[in-house]
């Protein structure tokens, strides 16, 4: 089939897909829609991780983003009520100049980038450093200070969040007081 | 050798979404919309490290996307929570009448 090998075909396929979805993204004016298809996105780009044969990164990637971090945006969207009738809409002016800004940049990056590692082929299949034994034991040798600052700083946000997110009793208190 | 994908298609992937993220984030004026615009910048920068660190068949491209998720996990249970924070006492998240409410 037009000479190209299976690989490539699902290379093409996935990118067109990952494309059409992050489009769908900017230009749905549901939020919701706009979650569902960013979802969408993030499984095309996990499948191009199994692609370059990423294992291990496919499956944190689903289970990171399409599970916990698109399943609070989707919570936070539906605390809000928010749906196409209350979605704010920028002017026509600057949503075309915003186009116009976005092709330029594109325009230029693809000049840029156009020449750049040329011919030389991702060997997705041969490569095995993405299996879970061989990055777990880079992560666990060479990278395991970063790992254990890593926790710390998810430590960190959860605490942070919950501080944000917590009603503050003592100001409603006062205002009660005072009125 | 044929069953390879020339670098290049990954970095032209890559670029394309990475445009789209920042077409969304002047284009649109939900926040949480921006905030999932964001996401998607950082998962094209993603793609491309896992891309070249399978080309130079070195790991620490993919442990990088790994602490990279990690920190975008982090970043986004704070800024929902700052956001929900925002929608709580002003009714609304729509960041150009945000702006307005600086003083």
């Amino acid at each position: 089939m037009l000479g190209l090998t299976i690989t490539q075909w699902l290379f093409g396929i996935l990118s067109f897909m990952a494309i059409m979805f992050a489009l769908m993204v900017v230009f749905t004016r549901n939020p919701v829609n706009s979650v569902l298809y960013l979802v969408l996105t993030f499984f095309c780009i996990a499948g191009h991780y199994l692609l370059l044969n990423a294992q291990f990164l496919a499956v944190v990637h689903i289970v990171v983003y399409a599970g916990a971090i698109m399943v609070l945006f989707l919570f936070i969207i539906m605390l809000m009520n928010l749906n196409a009738d209350t979605e704010p809409r920028k002017h026509i002016a600057t949503r075309a100049i915003a186009g116009v800004v976005g092709g330029v940049l594109l325009f230029v990056m693809v000049g840029a980038l156009k020449g750049a590692e040329q011919l030389q082929m991702v060997q997705g299949g041969a490569s095995q450093i993405g299996l879970v034994k061989n990055l777990g034991k880079v992560l666990f040798s060479e990278f395991l200070f970063p790992f254990e600052i890593a926790s710390i700083l998810l430590l960190a946000a959860l605490v942070g969040a919950i501080m944000i997110g917590k009603r503050d009793t003592n100001i409603n208190s006062k205002e009660t007081i005072n009125n | 050798m044929l069953n390879g994908i020339p670098i290049n298609y990954y970095i032209m992937l890559s670029a394309v979404l990475f445009i789209i993220g920042v077409i969304g984030v002047m284009a649109r004026r939900n926040a949480i919309i921006i905030f999932m615009c964001i996401e998607l910048m950082l998962n094209a920068v993603n793609l491309l490290l896992v891309a070249f660190s399978t080309l130079h068949n070195d790991a620490s491209g993919q442990v990088f996307v790994f602490f990279i998720m990690a920190v975008a996990a982090a970043e986004v249970a704070v800024g929902l929570a700052i956001l929900s924070m925002v929608y709580r006492n002003f009714k609304t998240i729509d960041i150009d009448l945000l702006s307005r409410l600086k003083n």
